[in-house]
């Protein structure tokens, strides 16, 4: 789950690591208010969770009171990649002498987290990477016993700095990494973390995404994501209320299928032979029949869909229940569009039977169903 | 033979009267796998299809010595369940359960490299060694005896994939599931090196997805080592957008790492035939055996 720059940046100023001032405001009359407690000039930026926001023209500068309404209003009444923007950050403008950068993700092969820093920083960590590999550290972190604070002074020295300003960097990298530690982060970091003209540090951009298999310790997170406040689309959120994996894709061929690596070769196929996914949903193991009904409607919810392929290898999953399902949503929500099934494995002759009672015809072989499926779009969804 | 488990795997239920926990341990007996023992907070002194539980493991070892364990626990209690098994002397532990934090993950994988243990998994279906022992929860008829080595990042594809291994009558030495997470015990690497050894294994289907970068790490390992044995592969995920999660929690592109084109290059470039569709597989490895 993605975390706002504001609340990020409130995370990390309750630890001690320096931001600069800055508060939240709502609307322009909002943002003129509290503009007049801080320092001119200030930047106003968009508090939206899809990246390129900057490129978008969706952080601006004010130098005055009344330019602050005005860019506050501006940003306001934008839409960053569809989005809405619903609030903006004003915060005071900092003299950078230079950038940096400082991130904590895992490293999946040494199987442990791994500490990212570089001299140079405002980039994407990738792209720095690309350009000045050299000018990449990267320090993995013993679990066991943390970012203590000689390794965070060893990484203060490899970006380039010398006596006082070591322990003051260092202190704010191991602070960052009990922030991670203590918020379940797969990622944070501070992109750029400046060094002021007067030799001071503090993250001018900060970036936190909790993992979400960690959002039972993250309760007021999990709340907010839950009621609607991300980057998720309408079905994105639905399927995620009811456990099940849903990701929108552009395409018109609805795919449902039991197990991620499943689905994911499902769309694999469909695209293989020509036929564009409208969708990922993974209906996860031992699925009761509500959830393939409910699968089907929110799959159904996407008017992009055309056609539906239900791709299902029974292990915990019974193929007599997802049949159920299937009776089910077409008996309650009245499925109208064309459905190509594949069902085999546990209880497969009686979920065979159930369909093919109810007129429904099931197909044994994964390419042949993705066939027919892209077949059945191609002649216009009949 | 086969890689991780056999006929005298002495193996222990971690959570077995959960719903999946007691299903399974009645499918693993039936296939003959040496159940012992298992344990269910409050429940010990009863039993569970027969099998004797116990309130914890080091009560389970005083009586069983059992060297395998397989954990059905929920996500916030999982990893406790799998240090438990390692700080009584268990040293491989199959871990089913989904939806564990990486934080408890990495601590996890810590702990058991510190005292040599072997994790599957998180988030894995486990490992099968048709004819002899099932440590996991895959349906076991569509899995056949054979010479070839399988090792997987997913579940039901593997399911897939080996079944249209058996129908052309292409079986298997050992079937092996990493897990979906993006930390798991055990890489493709790892068991390149344990199917090296197996003189069973006489080919490898290695099943990779987007994400990470295990499946170019196991291309260079193969190219560099000069891998003795035969390996065909398949990268689900060629039609993933970058910056989504595709169901496992380790399955997304992010810029330019992890694409199914990075992977399937890397495995080209290493003498790895690649197969386009998971039902290629089986053709690709009748041509290497012959058949």
């Amino acid at each position: 789950m993605k975390l706002f720059e504001y609340e990020a940046k409130t995370i990390l100023a309750k630890y001690g690591i320096p931001t600069p001032q800055g508060t939240l405001a709502t609307s322009k009359s909002q943002a003129v208010e509290v503009a007049g407690k801080l320092k001119l000039p200030v930047a106003v930026k968009a508090q939206v969770l899809v990246a390129g926001r900057g490129k978008a023209g969706g952080i601006l500068f004010a130098g005055s009171i009344d330019e602050v309404g005005k860019t506050a209003e501006k940003i306001l009444g934008m839409q960053i990649k569809g989005i809405p923007v619903k609030s903006v950050w004003i915060e005071e403008k900092i003299q950078v002498k230079r950038e940096l950068y400082f991130g904590i993700t895992t490293d999946r092969f040494k199987q442990c987290y791994v500490a990212v820093a570089s001299g140079v920083g405002g980039m994407e960590i990738e792209e720095i990477a690309a350009k000045t590999p050299e000018k990449v550290i990267k320090v993995p972190i013993n679990p066991q016993l943390g970012l203590r604070v000689f390794l965070a002074r060893q990484i203060a020295r490899k970006m380039g700095y010398i006596g006082g300003q070591i322990g003051e960097l260092a202190r704010i990298l191991e602070t960052l990494y009990r922030v991670g530690m203590d918020f379940d982060a797969e990622l944070i970091e501070m992109n750029p973390v400046v060094e002021s003209a007067d030799g001071k540090f503090m993250a001018a951009d900060a970036r936190i995404i909790i993992d979400d298999n960690a959002l039972f310790r993250h309760q007021e997170y999990k709340k907010r994501l839950l009621e609607g406040e991300s980057e998720l689309s309408p079905q994105e959120l639905e399927a995620m209320r009811n456990d099940l994996a849903y990701v929108k894709l552009d395409g018109n061929i609805g795919v449902i299928g039991n197990g991620a690596g499943l689905v994911m070769a499902t769309l694999d196929t469909i695209q293989y032979y020509g036929g564009k996914p409208a969708n990922f949903l993974d209906i996860g193991g031992g699925a009761p029949p509500e959830k393939t009904a409910l699968s089907l409607k929110i799959v159904l919810s996407d008017p992009n869909v055309k056609a539906i392929f239900i791709n299902i290898l029974g292990g915990i999953t019974r193929c007599d229940e997802v049949a159920k399902g299937i009776l089910e949503a077409k008996e309650k929500i009245g499925v109208t569009k064309p459905m190509v099934i594949r069902l085999v494995g546990t209880n497969e002759t009686e979920g065979k039977r159930i369909l093919t009672d109810a007129g429904i015809h099931v197909l044994d072989s994964m390419e042949d169903a993705a066939q027919r499926i892209v077949e059945i779009v191609k002649k216009g969804g009949n | 033979m086969g890689i991780l488990i056999d006929k005298e795997t002495k193996i222990i239920v971690q959570g077995i009267t959960g719903t999946q926990g007691s299903f399974h341990t009645r499918l693993m007996l039936e296939y003959g796998t040496k159940v012992v023992a298992g344990t269910s907070p409050g429940k010990g002194g009863t039993k569970s299809e027969s099998v004797p539980i116990y309130e914890s493991v080091e009560e389970i070892q005083e009586k069983y010595n059992a060297n395998a364990s397989i954990i059905f626990v929920p996500a916030p209690f999982a990893a406790d369940a799998a240090l438990e098994a390692m700080e009584n002397g268990i040293r491989t532990v199959v871990i089913i359960t989904e939806h564990i934090p990486i934080r408890d993950a990495v601590l996890l994988m810590a702990h058991a490299k510190q005292v040599g243990a072997t994790i599957v998994g998180p988030n894995t279906p486990g490992v099968i060694t048709p004819g002899e022992c099932k440590l996991g929860i895959m349906p076991t008829h569509i899995f056949k005896q054979g010479g070839i080595g399988m090792v997987s990042r997913s579940g039901t594809l593997t399911y897939e994939i080996a079944a249209s291994l058996s129908r052309k009558g292409l079986g298997q030495s050992t079937c092996l599931g990493l897990g979906g997470d993006p930390i798991t015990g055990l890489n493709f690497i790892d068991a390149l090196k344990m199917f090296e050894k197996d003189e069973q294994t006489k080919t490898v289907a290695l099943i990779g997805e987007i994400g990470g970068n295990q499946e170019e790490l196991a291309a260079k390992y193969i190219q560099e080592q000069k891998y003795p044995k035969p390996v065909v592969a398949f990268v689900a995920g060629r039609s993933a957008p970058p910056g989504k999660r595709m169901g496992h929690a380790g399955a997304i592109v992010m810029g330019k790492a992890g694409t199914a084109e990075n992977k399937i290059e890397a495995f080209k470039n290493s003498g790895v035939k690649v197969a386009e569709k998971p039902g290629d597989i089986a053709e690709l490895l009748s041509k290497l055996v012959g058949k």
